[in-house]
């Protein structure tokens, strides 16, 4: 009876080890160009490896899932046209599931273990957090596409964070942008907000725009918070529409964002809705809200679809065909990740990463998709910013470019 | 004292001193890089987890789905005492690791009168109610979450705590206090019958299990260099109890073996993206129905399974069903 239960359970130990070594295998076969060739000495002078720690699976794989598509047609490209230093580029990439201990995980093992030259992620904030001290401590540059806490590239003490990089704005940064141009542009003096108390992307961008907006004397009349997955916003919007405000600032993800929109146009409020880029899904504000609902609303993102440019036509005509829709900002963030990597390590002119860390700080004139850039000395980019409206048949139409 | 330098405890005791010392060796040597380590930390901080629910779970019988809780109640404590009011770390860890086990009894007292899928919810709420308080709480970062947390915790120090844990819950079980738990898991009518206060014996191991579960979070506060209140969600309770199920509910070895097992698929899981959770839960599956009981059942490794390997011995378990 006992040797039958222990013979059992080393049945199932050979299975699940067996089954392991079988995925281990098939795996480093799949990648044999990144795995073996980029660790072998031979092999890195044929090709450059870079590492990719994105949220591919989980709660937030949306947003990874999106990134990596536009990073690929961009790698594509890339390697297409002869590669980097007349070397291909090979993508080392590993999903850590949107936790913090996993994205801290593979960082350590993309830079310590499989060598990579620059690490591309991850793509929401907190796990780039947890991974800045990896960097540091293996001195190989980082760069994420969309993590826009301020917190990733400075301290708290001031001090920048050596070997850290990203190419989209920061929260702050938004709110301000906001501010402006509800103040000069719109010329609006009361305003009020409604703004998501659980997320620090909202609370970031929520007490930049009141400063701002308070400094160029303007008046916030209310102040309303909720929380994530509130979906009645009448109270606070009866109480805003009473005090006579004549713009609401929401500054949070489309979802609360959509039913905003529709509730105040059901409680006949007429004035402006003004939000950050985390509006940034067409179809669910159109479908929710409606086109009439927005038609005196802007929000501030970092790419607009319809932007003119054959670079960004180009992307836009291959992203559609690959993946039949239209490509949001984290696509186009993602493309530009990789153009920017490549770029540095192009000027850099070698693959030491300790050079293109000094060429990813020196980048002066990036042109991507998103806009174009310098690198500030606080490793955050300078870039421009789009105010997108919505047309009375529900498609996006860029009002401003602010700076 | 002969018995505690019996010639098994010694064995004992020279094994787990030899573990350490190869894979210091290893480390110092350069062989095990920093990307081992990693793992090997993660592997300890799920065997403290995990054995400290198995306590609770496997050998009191009172399904718990707080443990991330607990877990971000040490962690966040033990950081702010560390970052903030500047307290030398072992000494935070092990007063995070203490309030852990407060909250343990403060929810245990009005909890443990549920039974079963009642007791599951409340312990659920219980976490949730941590992990939106910790959200909502600007001196420890709210949703941004603490950064800037040293890594302070080495192998010695991780592995170490693990031990600590391992032999004080083994011990624990093996005495009185632990038979009393196991025959609350039997039947509580019964135990009740035999004179035994179920309030107390439920409090003490959920509290015990509270303190390590802190203990853990220290751990994890002080290697992982910040923390977030999104962590401790509900699925990481959910990520240890599938520890202590596949393990075995009621076996200590079980859980360190689960806790090594799963910690390995998973970093070979990394570079599957698109099947990761698929593969991950094929295999959760698969092993639940070869051995529903768990990879060690009720049993535990120990020196006398494997000298009574072949013959018929119901001994080398505890309180098996």
């Amino acid at each position: 009876m006992n040797m039958r239960k222990v013979l059992a359970a080393l049945l199932v130990m050979t299975f699940v080890f067996g089954l392991l070594a079988g995925c281990g295998s098939s795996g480093s076969a799949g990648n044999a160009g990144g795995s073996a060739g980029g660790a072998a000495a031979g092999g890195a002078e044929e090709t450059i490896l870079l590492g990719v720690n994105f949220e591919l699976s989980g709660g937030l794989a949306a947003y990874g899932q999106s990134k990596i598509n536009g990073l690929k047609i961009a790698l594509d490209e890339i390697n297409a046209a002869g590669g980097v230093l007349g070397k291909k580029i090979v993508l080392k990439e590993y999903d850590n599931k949107g936790d913090n201990a996993e994205a801290v995980n593979i960082s350590t093992r993309l830079m310590g273990e499989d060598k990579v030259v620059a690490m591309m992620g991850p793509v929401t904030s907190g796990r780039v957090m947890a991974s800045v001290d990896v960097a540091k401590q293996f001195q190989i540059p980082m760069v994420t596409g969309t993590g826009t806490s301020a917190g990733i590239t400075v301290n708290e003490d001031g001090s920048v964070n050596d070997f850290v990089y990203r190419i989209c704005f920061i929260d702050p940064y938004q709110g301000t942008l906001a501010a402006n141009y509800a103040a000069d542009t719109l010329k609006v003096k009361n305003a009020a907000m409604l703004v998501n108390q659980s997320d620090d992307y909202s609370i970031y961008m929520a007490e930049a725009f009141k400063k701002t907006f308070e400094e160029k004397g303007g008046t916030i009349l209310e102040n309303s918070t909720f929380v994530e997955g509130d979906l009645d916003f009448k109270a606070a919007l009866t109480k805003i529409k009473s005090s006579g405000a004549e713009l609401i600032f929401c500054p949070n993800y489309y979802e609360p964002d959509a039913l905003i929109a529709k509730q105040a146009q059901e409680l006949g409020y007429d004035g402006y809705l003004l939000g950050g880029d985390g509006w940034d899904n067409l179809d669910h504000l159109i479908k929710t809200a409606g086109a009439d609902a927005l038609q005196k609303a802007f929000f501030i993102n970092q790419y607009f679809p319809g932007d003119t440019t054959e670079k960004n036509q180009n992307f836009v005509k291959k992203y559609t065909e690959l993946h039949k829709d239209a490509p949001p900002s984290f696509a186009a963030l993602g493309y530009d990740l990789m153009y920017f990597v490549a770029d540095a390590i192009e000027r850099a002119g070698t693959t030491d990463p300790a050079e293109i860390n000094k060429a990813m700080a020196g980048t002066t004139n990036f042109e991507g998709i998103t806009g174009s850039f310098a690198m500030g000395e606080n490793h955050d980019p300078i870039k421009s910013a789009l105010v997108i409206g919505y047309t009375a048949d529900g498609q996006y139409k860029v009002v401003e470019k602010v700076q | 004292m002969k018995r505690l330098l019996s010639k098994k405890n010694l064995a004992i005791l020279l094994g787990i001193l030899l573990l350490y010392g190869v894979i210091q060796t290893l480390i110092s040597l350069g062989i095990l890089r920093t990307f081992h380590q990693v793992n090997l930390i993660t592997i300890c901080i799920s065997v403290i987890m995990a054995v400290s629910l198995n306590l609770i779970t496997g050998f009191t019988g009172q399904f718990t789905l707080g443990h991330a809780g607990f877990m971000a109640v040490g962690a966040y404590f033990s950081a702010v005492m560390t970052v903030k009011w500047g307290v030398f770390f072992p000494v935070s860890i092990f007063s995070g690791a203490v309030l852990a086990a407060v909250f343990g009894v403060l929810i245990g007292l009005p909890t443990l009168r549920l039974k079963g899928d009642y007791l599951a919810i409340a312990t659920l709420g219980f976490g949730e109610v941590i992990r939106v308080v910790l959200l909502n709480t600007k001196y420890v970062g709210g949703a941004a979450g603490l950064f800037g947390i040293p890594r302070l915790v080495n192998w010695t120090w991780v592995f170490f705590a693990a031990v600590i844990t391992v032999v004080v819950i083994r011990n624990l079980l093996w005495s009185s206090y632990g038979r009393a738990c196991i025959s609350i898991r039997e039947d509580e009518v019964a135990a009740e019958l035999m004179g035994i206060d179920i309030t107390h014996y439920k409090v003490l191991a959920f509290s015990v299990g509270a303190f390590f579960a802190g203990l853990g979070g220290g751990i994890y506060a002080h290697y992982f260099y910040g923390l977030q209140p999104g962590t401790f969600g509900f699925m990481k309770s959910i990520d240890y109890l599938v520890m202590v199920v596949l393990g075995g509910m009621g076996s200590i070895t079980g859980s360190i073996l689960a806790a090594v097992v799963l910690t390995l698929i998973n970093v070979v899981l990394q570079q599957f993206s698109a099947i990761r959770m698929i593969l991950y839960a094929l295999l959760l599956i698969v092993i639940m129905i070869f051995r529903p009981q768990g990879l060690m059942g009720s049993k535990e490794a120990s020196l006398e399974l494997f000298r009574k390997m072949g013959r018929r011995s119901g001994n080398g378990s505890l309180g098996s069903k």
